[in-house]
């Protein structure tokens, strides 16, 4: 039931596919969506990695990582570049997938018209006709109050000139991961029941204007730790005096540069 | 300097035991028993059972003695070994007239056949602590209820209503199996079938405020208790190599049948309309607020204007669930520091600007 819905959201790129998700031994809302699609996939030569937050030991990542360990016998990793599928909240990795792989997301809610239209009934009517004027007034109404667009996570995306699609509460500094990937990329919603998929190499737009085009976030100072620019970062706070740090919000993207020799040059700011 | 912080799993691991000691609580009491519970805590073992969509008392015990005594963490227990359950089948529909009734009231009728019967009831009681309970004594036994000539015949006061006409009469049963929220999911508008399951499972405090609000104004149904019973039926099940019902065992019911605001028309003479509520085990509570939601859901049907919360099925519906509102509230604890990474990064531009803009407005008027 579960690869049927998949099969059907790959060939309807950005669509939500309706699902009758089941309850899982884990709370809706940490997962659910993702681990049942992972668990759909899932073949004895797998390995699988799971992050959250882009790192692999946040405890949610650890308590999923483990229920698959324990329940499917599975090979796990931390390594993006060892894994033939990764489940992850909140981020891509910055190792650049490659064919063969499987992004599988979670995701809260995978209506990205659900703010401006709370009704299933309207929503999936606005996706049938391609109505999507109220996510660009809404977009526009950000410039004009504020100067920017003001959405920085779950941007909306346009994929494969059709479908406009919520990427997951990813930070948009991910998104432009999502165009042309060679990678398959599933989406799981388990509590609101929906799956989607952008199949490998399908273009995803990030919604913008000629005169305010789509722009990533910048970060100021690279990486404290490994020295990564052009990267994610958390910002720690190392006291209360206001020291703070940024590191890699991807552990296995630093720890693989660390162990390459990069040295960050540890400051707080 | 900083270290990515590492360890999680030996942090979890220590937590859930912790979680395990403090289940137990203090050693030198007594360990509660699944059957105590089952047997002493009746009421919330029966709504576990009702918010589990399972009749199973001794599992849902002990799904409340793992969840130390919260529901909805019972519930999801129960939700979750039942999610595993191989299906084989449906049951014949029970049949409640027939129900063994061991309490059943009405508020439309002083007297009815099979009578007013108060049954094991909290109504009526003082609500005083009871010290005497702390002193762990015996119970006095209860009276044996004198025999009534129609003990036997408790039929139901929508049927006498329906007699004369006065009540819209029950769907009839076209044969058509009904739709399971649980394996498939729901398509809007959802039939009554799928609604009344949906609310049959929804969290009590969520139907009940529903229910109450439409008391209060937001989709009045001017509602009178037709009638409540408790008791136990026989579930039936017909295999298909065998072609007849066998009876499988018995369960405790409480239904509520709300008898609500008359409508008519030009062409049909008035009549009153139902709410309908059913559970697992004993709660009235439940029941009587699932017929007041399933009544203000039926607005659309019978014509009457959707304004309130109560009146709207995607409203309804897609929030009555315990385990999915529990889920998503609760997943606000996870962490969440990429996106707040990035919102940061938008204020604090945002600040620069404003006032980078109001020190240059304040030079020029300068």
């Amino acid at each position: 039931m579960i690869r049927r819905a998949i099969l059907k959201a790959i060939a309807v790129p950005g669509y939500q596919v309706p699902f009758a998700s089941r309850e899982m031994p884990m709370p809706y809302g940490w997962g659910t969506g993702g681990v049942q699609v992972t668990a759909a996939i899932l073949g004895r030569a797998d390995v699988l990695k799971v992050i959250d937050q882009g790192a692999d030991d946040t405890t949610n990542a650890v308590s999923i990582r483990r229920f698959f360990a324990r329940t499917s016998g599975i090979a796990t990793t931390t390594r993006t570049t060892e894994a033939t599928i990764i489940q992850t909240r909140h981020r891509i990795p910055e190792t650049p997938l490659r064919e063969g792989q499987t992004l599988v997301y979670q995701v809260p809610i995978p209506e990205p018209l659900r703010f401006l239209e709370p009704r299933e009934t309207e929503t999936r009517q606005l996706h049938a006709l391609a109505e999507y004027g109220a996510m660009h007034v809404k977009l526009y109404e950000d410039i004009s109050r504020h100067g920017h667009i003001a959405t920085t996570y779950a941007y909306p995306v346009e994929v494969a000139g059709r479908y406009v699609m919520d990427p997951s509460p990813t930070p948009k500094f991910d998104n432009p991961k999502m165009d042309q990937s060679p990678a398959l990329q599933l989406f799981g919603a388990g509590r609101e029941r929906r799956i989607y998929a952008v199949p490998p190499y399908t273009s995803v737009r990030s919604l913008d204007f000629e005169d305010h085009p789509f722009r990533v976030q910048q970060f100021d100072q690279p990486c404290a730790l490994c020295g990564a620019e052009g990267v994610y970062l958390d910002e720690m706070l190392l006291d209360d005096a206001g020291r703070r740090m940024f590191v890699c919000s991807d552990t296995d993207h630093c720890e693989g540069r660390r162990a390459d020799g990069h040295v960050g040059t540890g400051d707080a700011v | 300097m900083y270290v990515a912080v590492k360890g999680g799993e030996a942090a979890i691991d220590n937590a859930h035991r912790l979680l395990a000691e403090a289940r137990r609580g203090d050693p030198a009491v007594p360990e509660l028993t699944v059957a105590q519970i089952r047997a002493q805590m009746a009421l919330l073992v029966d709504r576990v059972m009702a918010e589990g969509s399972l009749y199973d008392p001794d599992l849902a015990a002990l799904a409340l003695k793992q969840a130390r005594g919260d529901v909805v963490e019972a519930v999801f227990l129960v939700r979750a070994y039942r999610t595993t359950l191989p299906r084989f089948g449906a049951s014949t529909p029970v049949d409640t007239g027939a129900m063994a009734v061991a309490r059943r009231i009405s508020a439309t009728f002083k007297d009815l056949p099979g009578g007013q019967v108060l049954g094991p009831t909290f109504d009526y009681t003082h609500r005083l602590i009871d010290f005497a309970l702390a002193a762990e004594g015996t119970v006095e036994p209860a009276a044996e209820a004198e025999p009534r000539d129609d003990a036997d015949t408790c039929p139901r006061v929508t049927d006498l209503l329906t007699q004369d006409g006065l009540i819209e009469p029950s769907p009839p049963d076209d044969g058509a199996p009904a739709g399971d929220l649980t394996r498939e999911p729901v398509d809007y508008p959802a039939d009554r079938a799928l609604r009344l399951q949906a609310l049959a499972r929804g969290d009590e405090g969520f139907v009940l405020g529903l229910g109450y609000s439409t008391q209060r104004g937001y989709g009045r149904t001017h509602p009178f208790v037709g009638e409540i019973r408790v008791g136990d039926v026989a579930v039936e099940f017909v295999p298909e190599e065998l072609g007849f019902a066998v009876p499988l065992g018995r369960i405790r019911l409480t239904e509520c049948q709300m008898v609500t605001q008359f409508k008519g028309s030009g062409a049909a003479p008035p009549q009153f309309t139902r709410g309908y509520g059913l559970t697992f085990g004993q709660s009235e509570r439940k029941a009587m607020a699932m017929s007041l939601v399933d009544r203000a859901l039926r607005a659309e049907e019978l014509g009457e204007p959707v304004t309130s919360p109560a009146q709207d099925q995607e409203f309804v519906l897609a929030h009555c669930d315990s385990l999915q509102a529990t889920g998503f509230v609760e997943h606000l604890k996870l962490p969440h520091y990429v996106d707040f990474q990035a919102e940061l990064e938008l204020v604090r531009r945002l600040r620069a600007e404003f006032f980078r803009d109001s020190d240059s407005m304040q030079e020029a008027a300068e």
